[in-house]
């Protein structure tokens, strides 16, 4: 039983980020008709917003220690963070402490002034394109996003770690009435989940009590009727691209402490991510998040010794079996609407 | 000529003169000269240009005709591969047997994954055909290691049966080959400044490979090929008139599973080692790429497109900065040096950068791929002769 | 002019000056040295092949520093780095055999074909005559049984798996990194005294070969002292959360987690361990514990704080205190402004052995090269007494027990040395069970 509710606490952790991801991906998908390749370069993007926080809050000047020597025998140059001069050695630190936490304010700007120029640079003009077109030019600047980064941040993971009040674990089995130790979880990872919950609340809330999203839903369903009352659906749009992409940056940046991030962590959640929207069927976003948690719980569950030793390889294949079946038993995912990408 | 039209046939005609003298087409700068870094003209690079123009020609009937976006294609060219590469340890070194088998079983297969997947349309279909993909990379590169070799990919070993195959007594593995013909075997030509290479298994691939274009044509003209593009434009309409569109599209599919089969079959005559990064979504991906790079639902196109993703992956990824240096020498030491800072990021290590430049350029200022590039170009070509030759009007090859 | 396309065209251009000057086509054989790409009386050309996009790719980058660096050395520049020190003195900054040392560079993006692409275009194209680099073990064994059949020989880079010179090895590839087995043998009596005969392991292992191997030679070992093996569980190598495979162990009743991973596998997975508390937890009335079998300097920075503390085995450390290691790390260190990783430091050894071993056979010919190499014994390279055992063309030499550093001074300094195997506790017989099947065949001259 414990093994079980861990495993269901490790799926919807996981089934989070599949579902901030997906959320995005679908609201391009829902708004805009566009087949967004680009999409998991948004989550790294927003995972490299932490790191470049970090390093800016480390940026350092140079002082010679000449009582210690480094690895050619010449005197230890020590780093010292500027931040620590200027707020003192201890406030310095707790400020380099909380990093990831200080990045969210830093990249929700950042996210949505780069997904407003994707938008209106590139994606506009590929509106009326096929979807193909969409692929090539979005993977293409997918591609360029990546090497970008990677030539300023070079190609290893970088630790980028959780506040020191957020590390280490928790028992969570306690609160449940199991006995102690059996159901340990990291903290970070019950944050990150709290963290997805509210996120994906708010962007509900925000498209359904809003005028603002009133407008974006009735878009969603029926472009051209909206714009014949007179609204400028393509500005709200636009709006909304870039909250998409503020979405994929911020599960981007509370990721990094989970898995130190990379260039490339975004091309490896873009297939996921577009399993997950389609299992949840197109232009559904309650189907996205569904898809999100249920294909991480199972792929938890998949990964359990006892089920690996009843069918060896399951875990490699779980998601894309789901998907199979789902796919076949639901013509249109678990919520999708009729006529959307079907052609 | 053959069954084709006047414009057809010219196309294949072009095709095949270029495939015929692509060592020389491709090698144009003298060996020993700066510009002979991008020379292209060695056996592996050209055996790679024909054997993706190959796969994509193939993804192209698929995708080109009925519209229907396969992310999947590459686990047949894996499974043509490997069963290659089995035949190659049980049967017999002749290619032939080989990719024979490759071909049968990828159609097999791509029967078996496109009778399930073709039940849905649209990203449903893509998805579909993608998962099944990803399942056997993973599968491939895991649990099924004694049947693939998993990591290090399928060898061939010493002591493979070969059952068709005379003992050997040679310590050495053996070498595909057609009748003794061994695939690697090659000629050289030098003229001056410049060595030619005539490869053996070059010259099988590019024959197999204006069979499959030519085959392509015959595809695209018939009245089969009409049906594919009537289920592409509008599938509802046909449905209406009472036509079953699921068997011709499940035709297509089979197919141009077949030709990825095949492509999969060469690779392995011409290196026999299979692995399983040739299933992974990238690969799918990427002959998704060559084809809309190179221009959808034409006939060169793709095999234009794939011809410049391998040239750019296999020649840039090779400059590295000593080699710029030696370019930039010329001019003086602080000029040199920002000229090669400004060009490194693009090349060696990051070919990459290019790669992804050069996709959102072409499909920003040139819409209809590399074919349309071609046409502009014929265009303007013509708009300048019309003055004097009003009457010439050779329509753009498709 | 460039690095390439010097050598093989210059011999062919000058034994078809006849017939080019007449205007009339020659058509010439590949060679008529006897040999693959034999290089011309002023230039030889090495072909080096290592990642340089893809997960990898730094430590791509890092091997071309030390081949670059090599090169240097070979053909008389810088302060010689090891050429001084390798008890071997043939080599004296004239190149290799009086040609001048130039090299190409390719892009193996650590996938088979790519890196056969690579490598083969180098053959065929720059006339390169030796392969070498790569930072996996599915690559190495894909471009070893390449250079087999091309005919050239093969200096594989980082490649740990014992397939490398088990059941895939060839008679044209030769590893001086060490094995699976070596790191199983080494970390034992550490494993032992560190944390006594009786406990209870629990294996997450990559899947695919190089995993299998990994989690086939730490077991054998750790079971032959006294350890248990509670559960093996298998990897995907695409997995990026290990969250669900870590989750267990606790339950499981192991107290030593054994992470038989590489790469960006290790990194997240030690990452999700050291979240899970499994450092600060017991089982079994002990402490839990964390082992790491193949350790790298990159690995450990991408893992940052949570490897400290936890051991690995590793084929060399800049901190090692010899000779040959100090004069490496101090023209690496001057050059490139950091220490070296093992992958630089294997791929530098590597280019010197080969360059050695031709100057020794008096010959580029791959098989008068190989015959050097077999059963060649040398020092002075940083891992002590060293043989090149001509049975399977691996190195035997001492292996370094390593373990996360408490207190690093810099980002590079991660790792500490806690013990050095010497080489006779890591050696096995070529016919040992982990390494069965497979024969090295006969070497190919090539063409």
């Amino acid at each position: 039983m414990d093994a079980i509710i861990l495993q269901i606490l490790n799926g919807l952790d996981k089934g989070s980020a599949y579902a901030l991801i997906a959320l995005g991906l679908t609201l391009i998908f829902g708004t805009l008709g566009v087949v967004n390749f680009a999409h998991g370069a948004l989550f790294m993007i927003g995972a490299f917003c932490a790191v470049t926080l970090s390093r800016i809050l480390t940026f350092s000047h140079t002082i010679i220690d000449e009582s210690r020597t480094d690895f050619l025998g010449n005197p230890l140059k020590v780093q010292v963070p500027y931040v620590q001069d200027f707020f003192g050695e201890a406030a310095g630190a707790t400020i380099i402490d909380w990093a990831v936490p200080l990045s969210i304010l830093f990249a929700i700007p950042v996210m949505i002034l780069v997904g407003v120029v994707m938008e209106r640079g590139l994606i506009k003009h590929f509106y009326k394109r096929p979807h193909a077109d969409q692929i090539l030019v979005t993977f293409g600047l997918a591609i360029v996003l990546q090497e970008i980064i990677k030539y300023f941040f070079g190609a290893n993971p970088i630790p980028t770690p959780a506040p020191d009040a957020f590390r280490g674990s928790f028992d969570f089995g306690v609160l449940l009435g199991f006995e102690a130790n059996q159901i340990i979880y990291p903290y970070w990872r019950l944050v990150y989940f709290a963290f997805a919950a509210v996120i994906i609340g708010g962007v509900f809330a925000f498209l359904q009590f809003t005028t603002f999203g009133m407008v974006v839903r009735a878009g969603m369903a029926d472009r051209e009727t909206v714009q014949l009352l007179g609204i400028n659906i393509d500005k709200r749009f636009t709006i909304m691209f870039g909250v998409a992409a503020a979405v994929a940056g911020l599960a981007g940046v509370m990721y990094v402490p989970i898995n130190p991030p990379n260039y490339h962590m975004g091309m490896d959640f873009l297939v996921l991510s577009f399993v997950v929207v389609v299992v949840g069927g197109m232009g559904s976003l309650p189907g996205a998040v569904l898809a999100g948690f249920l294909l991480g719980i199972l792929e938890s569950f998949a990964s359990m010794k006892e089920v690996i030793d009843l069918v060896p390889g399951i875990n490699q294949i779980i998601i894309y079996l789901v998907a199979i079946l789902i796919l076949l038993t639901r013509p249109r995912g678990l919520m999708g609407r009729k006529g959307v990408m079907e052609d | 000529m053959l069954g084709l039209g006047k414009k057809d046939t010219t196309l294949l005609l072009i095709v095949a003169a270029l495939v015929v003298f692509a060592p020389f087409i491709l090698n144009p700068f003298p060996g020993g000269s700066g510009m002979a870094q991008f020379n292209a003209g060695y056996p592996d690079l050209m055996q790679r240009f024909v054997i993706f123009g190959i796969f994509a020609i193939g993804f192209n009937i698929l995708f080109g005709l009925t519209g229907y976006l396969s992310f999947g294609h590459a686990a047949f060219l894996g499974v043509g591969s490997y069963s290659a590469v089995w035949m190659f340890k049980l049967l017999s070194m002749n290619v032939l047997p080989a990719i024979l088998l490759a071909v049968v079983f990828s159609g097999l297969f791509a029967l078996l994954i496109g009778y399930i997947s073709l039940r849905r349309s649209g990203i449903y279909f893509s998805i579909l055909t993608l998962a099944f993909a990803q399942m056997c990379y993973a599968l491939a590169y895991s649990v099924l290691t004694p049947i693939t070799g998993g990591e290090t990919g399928l060898q061939l070993a010493q002591d493979d049966p070969r059952i068709l195959d005379a003992a050997r007594d040679s310590g050495n593995l053996p070498v595909p080959g057609l009748f003794g013909l061994e695939m690697r075997s090659t000629a050289d030509l030098v003229l001056g400044d410049w060595v030619f290479t005539f490869s053996a298994g070059y010259y099988f691939c590019a024959v197999v490979m204006l069979i499959s274009f030519y085959m392509a044509i015959r595809i695209f003209r018939s009245p089969f090929g009409m049906m594919l593009r009537a289920i592409k434009s509008n599938q509802h309409r046909l449905n209406y008139t009472g036509l079953n569109a699921r068997p011709y599209t499940l035709a297509a599919f089979v197919i141009s599973g077949m030709y990825a089969g095949l492509a999969g079959g060469l690779m392995a005559s011409m290196d026999p080692l299979a692995g399983a990064e040739r299933m992974f979504w990238t690969a799918s991906g990427e002959v998704v790429l060559m084809t809309i790079l190179g221009g959808v639902g034409t006939l060169i196109g793709p095999v234009l497109g794939a011809g410049l993703i391998k040239y750019m992956e296999n020649i840039l990824s090779k400059i590295n900065g000593d080699i710029l240096h030696s370019w930039f020498a010329f001019l003086p030491d602080g000029l040199e040096d920002f000229i090669v800072t400004i060009v490194y990021p693009f090349i060696g290590k990051g070919w990459h950068l290019t790669l992804g430049l050069m996709f959102m350029a072409v499909v920003i200022f040139l819409p209809g791929g590399l074919v349309e590039a071609g046409q502009r170009i014929a265009r303007a070509v013509r708009g300048r002769r019309s003055d004097d030759r009003k009457s010439a009007t050779t329509e753009p090859a498709e | 002019m460039t690095k390439s396309n010097l050598t093989r065209r210059g011999v062919l251009r000058s034994g078809a000056i006849a017939g080019a000057a007449l205007g009339v086509p020659t058509y010439l054989r590949a060679q008529e040295s006897g040999f693959t790409n034999a290089p011309g009386d002023s230039s030889v050309t090495l072909g080096f092949n290592v990642p340089q996009t893809g997960p990898y790719a730094d430590e791509g980058a890092d091997e071309l520093r030390a081949y670059e660096l090599a090169v240097e050395h070979l053909n008389g520049g810088g302060d010689g780095g090891m050429l001084p020190t390798f008890s071997s003195q043939e080599l004296d900054g004239s190149g290799i055999l009086g040609r001048k040392v130039e090299y190409v560079t390719g892009d193996t993006q650590t996938k088979s074909d790519a890196a056969r692409a690579s490598a083969r275009s180098m053959i065929e194209k720059d006339g390169a005559i030796m392969i070498t680099g790569g930072s996996s073990s599915g690559v190495a064994v894909a471009v070893q049984a390449l250079c087999q059949e091309a005919g050239v020989i093969f200096m594989s880079g980082l490649t740990h798996s014992n397939d490398t010179t088990g059941k895939d090895k060839r008679a044209n590839g030769f590893r001086h990194f060490f094995n699976s087995y070596m790191s199983g043998a080494a970390l034992a009596p550490v494993l032992q005294n560190a944390y006594g005969t009786d406990r209870k392991a629990y294996h997450l292992t990559a899947d695919y070969n190089w995993g299998y191997t990994t989690e086939e030679a730490i077991r054998s070992s750790t079971e032959a002292m006294g350890w248990e093996t509670v559960a093996a569980v298998k990897t995907p190598l695409t997995q990026t959360d290990f969250s669900s495979y870590i989750a267990p162990v606790l339950q499981s009743g192991a107290d030593v987690l054994v992470l038989n991973h590489y790469g960006g596998n290790m990194v997240n997975s030690l990452t999700n361990a050291v979240q899970f508390g499994l450092r600060e937890a017991t089982a079994n009335g002990k402490q839990f514990e964390i082992v790491v079998p193949l350790y790298s300097r990159l690995m450990a920075r991408g893992a940052g704080e949570n490897v400290k503390g936890i051991f690995g085995s590793t084929n060399w450390h800049w901190s090692l205190q010899d000779e040959g290691s100090q004069a490496f790390v101090k023209s690496f260190g001057t050059k490139y402004g950091f220490p070296p990783s093992q992958a630089a430091h294997t791929c530098y050894v590597q280019t010197l052995l080969y360059a050695d071993a031709v100057q020794r056979a008096g010959s580029f010919a791959p098989c008068a090269v190989a015959e050097a190499l077999e059963g060649f014994e040398f020092d002075g390279l940083g891992n002590g007494p060293t043989l090149y055992r001509a049975e399977d063309h691996q190195c035997f030499k001492d292996v370094l027990v390593v373990r996360g550093k408490e207190n690093p001074t810099s980002e590079f300094d991660l790792l500490e040395i806690v013990e050095v195997t010497p080489a006779d506790q890591v050696t096995y017989a070529p016919d040992h069970p982990q390494f069965a099947g497979g024969a090295l065949g006969d070497c190919n001259n090539g063409a």
